[in-house]
């Protein structure tokens, strides 16, 4: 069947796919370069320290606060507004001696008048445990994904997934470098969903390949990848869009503390639905994938389609 | 063709029911309210209620209602005023044997919690609170059985003078005979006597040989040392007088502990952390104090101590009494308007204390406060673990007349300090120092603001799905948006239903799930509209659109789960929440999205001769 006459979008995917590749390339060695160079902002949750926010009734005066600290005698501090100029946060690096006690004395000499909002106090070991934990937590996510998809469809496809998410983690960690956004549990946390969200675009993708490879006579897989990205095309933007309206939603009204958390949604959101379409497929046609290689499944698929 | 029958729909209008009733408790706000539990094991009975109810009427108190159920006695207010005020009042009226804690009661009408309707648990970053993560001094519970052994190891060998010398070596005791016969008879009676000791491997030469705790017993003090520092923790804890608290173990070492509302964090620090108590001790009246101070060498049988401003005093090493005899303490104010603290000793310790005061009458005693304290500090980018000991003598008096069990410690710092040691000295001490090594605290304010923005964000990124599903899919959008409203509705009901802990980052999750729950019905959707492309059957293009679209669709989500399952069993508190709501949101939505808007679709188009779909 011709796409055309379907009215289908003929977009063609996967001889612009050199040019996705260069792009691709520049993102993930801009990324690398700016990790390997400045690294990322990591917050207390990871480095240990302690974090205050603070609410005052008038604008705050950070250079107060900062003579204050300094006049403590207190080492790597960093006060900001945060959100307001009446909220405050306050960051102190790991000190000398480290306990939780820290931030009491700092509440104290701050005053009578504030409405202490937040404290979060991070030991150096609880920090460096979740740094581990948190890249175990990738490793297994994606580990627990290859298996799946190799299990599900085929190795080269297993392969071509991992490739995008590698990709999709790499490019959003390089923003968060190169913008020297904070780095904290939360925005981990939204890496693995943006893992999650990746995933299930590709895979999308990667079932209408699989779909088109049976039911084609055609050996030449560069049309049927083209055909399954152009029939899937509406799907993923509508996904997309809904996905990215309410990342909005969240990024815009749900408060300081999870907008970084929403920021690294939004990125992800948008670099795994290109990578979905350019990366993923790109990878499984550089593999050699082949109509030969789809048939093992072929009979699963048939019993699907026969159902009532 | 596209026709469920009747039982199914049944079902599904059934499941539909059952979640909107099991959401509903969340739709009741909650009431200001007290919570009066017991402070031991003991239960609270109708007699409990009926003291509370006279305390509560001698004093005219606008109270809502009063309730006893699961143990405790709740008393809900109209403002916080009230609420305050009667919390005073109990707190005064009230025996210790009660904890009095303010507390907020979701107010579900009797019919819903009947069911087992219950409202979502809010977490710490919601309602606001404290969470710490404290860590069990191990190395100190070690060295402290150590030290327990070497003293019984001394004693052991005594008697039949067995020993040449036994010497501490790190986490061993070393042993050295005068002669082999001796060295065997006392191997023989370490193994009868002193089970938990072992010969160390290859540590054994002629007369000596060197001991070690089996690994075994270091164990099992471990474990009772966590389980003991837990039980004083939950003693505090309810001194600080807290609604539903959470104290528990996590990994072989470490302690959570959440305290929803409490807004005093220093004083929970200070309180949670410290391993203190005290001991009373003769001052030594005879040696000369100039010459120990400049020597820094106390004579034999006393030691020096220093008050808290710097003086010193040499006190006898022999203890009259300490903190394990307390029975009972309380705070208050002495004639001169000082704060004071009483204090009652057990049998043990007042016969102690009886003789003592009559046999050094007229000599001055102190009061020693001891507090063990430990903090992981940076040195050199080493993490180093620092012990520190604080003997500071809190006051020495002399002995004006005989006493036993019953008597005050003056010379209190200040009323703070004397409630806190007094709550202290009544909560029993850590049987091993503690460190906390995570805090995470939430004002009110911020938990108010999080809940209103975290609402706010689902409602509007709920809104925006569904005008752009309904402009892009007209029938067929509405459909999807009835799933999707099925889908809210489900997610909160199982949230109640399973008490999961709601928390900012969860919100974030369902937030998520609403974008991708569509996700399953754009699939669908434009599956069908395929469909229609290349057949003019509009009924089979629908059953073929779902059932094509059904494989991608697990295929996708099961992935997804994967991730969010990973991210589940590796995450801490907040992250969990996050992966527990996206989890359940992914479950829920295959359901709502491939049945209930099938049943829908059924419904509308389904056995009709239909020449058009409005997609």
């Amino acid at each position: 069947m011709s796409l055309k006459s379907l009215n289908i979008p003929n977009i063609d995917f996967v001889n612009r796919r050199h040019l996705a590749m260069i792009f691709s390339s520049i993102l993930l060695i801009a990324s690398i370069a700016s990790l390997s160079i400045q690294g990322l902002k990591l917050g207390i949750d990871f480095t240990g320290g302690t974090l205050i926010e603070v609410g005052y009734q008038q604008t705050a005066d950070l250079e107060e606060i900062r003579a204050k600290l300094n006049e403590a005698n207190y080492q790597g501090t960093n006060v900001q507004y945060f959100g307001s100029d009446t909220e405050v946060l306050i960051q102190l690096a790991p000190q000398q001696v480290t306990s939780a006690k820290l931030s009491s004395s700092i509440i104290h000499m701050l005053g009578e008048d504030i409405d202490v909002r937040r404290v979060e106090f991070v030991g150096p070991k609880v920090g460096e445990e979740l740094t581990n934990d948190g890249g175990l937590a990738m490793l297994y996510a994606l580990i627990g994904i290859l298996i799946y998809v190799a299990f599900r469809f085929e190795y080269r496809f297993a392969l071509g997934s991992i490739a995008a998410l590698i990709h999709d983690v790499i490019i959003v960690l390089g923003v968060f470098s190169a913008l020297q956004i904070e780095f904290d549990l939360t925005v981990l946390a939204a890496i693995l969903a943006v893992i999650g969200y990746s995933l299930n675009d590709t895979i999308v993708v990667f079932d209408r390949i699989r779909e088109n490879f049976l039911s084609t006579r055609h050996v030449d897989p560069k049309p049927i990848i083209n055909d399954a990205l152009n029939q899937t095309l509406s799907r993923t933007i509508m996904t997309s869009l809904t996905t990215l309206l309410v990342l909005f939603a969240l990024f815009y009204l749900g408060g300081e503390v999870i907008h970084s958390f929403a920021g690294a949604l939004l990125i992800g959101v948008v670099i795994g639905t290109y990578s979905s379409i350019y990366v993923a497929s790109s990878m499984i046609l550089a593999l050699g994938i082949s109509k030969a290689d789809m048939l093992p499944s072929e009979k699963e698929n048939k019993e699907i389609n026969t159902r009532p | 063709m596209n026709h469920y029958p009747g039982w199914k729909n049944t079902l599904i209008a059934f499941f539909f029911l059952l979640s909107a009733l099991y959401a509903l408790p969340n739709i009741y706000g909650s009431d200001l309210a007290i919570q009066i539990s017991s402070a031991g094991d003991a239960s609270i009975g109708e007699q409990d209620l009926a003291k509370v109810e006279t305390a509560l009427s001698s004093d005219t108190v606008d109270y809502k209602s009063i309730v006893l159920s699961d143990n405790r006695i709740l008393i809900r207010f109209e403002d916080s005023q009230a609420q305050l005020s009667t919390k005073a009042l109990l707190k005064e009226t009230l025996s210790r044997n009660y904890v009095v804690a303010l507390n907020l009661a979701p107010s579900v009408p009797q019919w819903l919690s009947n069911l087992g309707g219950r409202a979502m648990s809010l977490g710490l970053d919601l309602r606001g609170g404290v969470h710490f993560l404290l860590e069990v001094d191990m190395e100190a519970v070690v060295t402290m059985s150590i030290d327990r052994y070497y003293n019984e190891l001394r004693s052991l060998l005594r008697e039949d003078r067995l020993y040449k010398s036994i010497r501490k070596e790190g986490h061993s005791l070393l042993v050295t005979f005068k002669t082999e016969e001796s060295k065997q008879q006392g191997k023989a009676l370490i193994k009868d006597e002193l089970f938990d000791l072992q010969i160390a491997e290859g540590s054994e030469s002629e007369l000596q040989f060197s001991l070690e705790i089996t690994s075994g017993a270091i164990k099992a003090f471990k474990a009772s040392a966590l389980k003991q520092n837990i039980t004083t923790l939950r003693n505090r804890v309810n001194e600080l007088g807290v609604a539903q608290p959470i104290i528990q173990q996590q990994g072989s070492e470490r302690i959570v502990v959440q305290l929803p509302g409490v807004q005093d964090t220093a004083r929970a620090k200070e309180i949670l952390g410290a391993v203190a108590t005290i001991e009373f001790r003769l001052v030594d009246e005879k040696n000369d104090l100039q010459l120990a101070v400049n020597t820094g060498k106390a004579p034999v049988g006393s030691k020096l101590y220093y008050f808290k401003n710097g003086r010193p005093l040499l006190l006898k090493t022999s203890v009259i009494a300490t903190g394990e005899n307390i029975t009972g303490a309380s705070s208050g104010i002495d004639q001169n308007n000082a704060p004071m603290v009483n204090i009652q000793l057990d049998n043990a310790g007042g016969r102690s204390m009886l003789e003592t005061t009559k046999e050094f009458l007229n000599h001055r005693m102190a009061v020693v406060y001891i507090e063990n304290k430990v903090e992981t500090i940076i040195e050199n980018g080493e993490m180093v673990k620092v012990r520190t000991k604080i003997q500071d003598i809190i006051n020495a008096a002399t002995i004006q007349g005989t006493f036993s069990n019953r008597f005050q410690v003056t010379g209190m710092e200040s009323a703070r300090a004397a409630r806190n040691l007094a709550l202290l000295l009544r909560a029993g001490s850590l049987s091993a120092p503690i460190e906390i090594i995570e805090e995470r605290t939430i004002g009110p304010s911020l938990g108010a603001d999080n809940i209103a923005k975290g609402f706010l964000s689902v409602l509007v990124g709920f809104a925006l799905v569904l005008v752009f599903m309904a402009w892009r899919y007209r029938v067929f959008g509405l459909v999807a948006n009835l799933a999707l409203t099925l889908n809210l509705v489900t997610i909160v009901a199982v949230l109640s239903l399973i008490q999961a802990t709601l928390t900012l980052p969860g919100i974030a999750g369902i937030v998520l799930t609403v974008g991708m729950a569509v996700d399953a019905n754009v699939l669908i959707f434009e599956r069908i509209k395929e469909e229609l492309k290349s057949t003019s059957n509009v009924q089979k293009s629908i059953s073929t659109g779902y059932e094509k679209a059904l494989l991608t669709i697990a295929d996708a989500n099961i992935t997804t789960l994967i991730a969010s399952i990973v991210l589940f069993s590796f995450g801490t508190g907040a992250i969990k929440g996050f992966a527990v709501t996206l989890s359940i949101g992914i479950i829920t939505s295959m359901f709502t999205a491939i049945v209930v808007s099938r049943a829908l679709i059924n419904l509308i188009y389904g056995g009709k001769k239909v020449q058009e779909l409005a997609i």
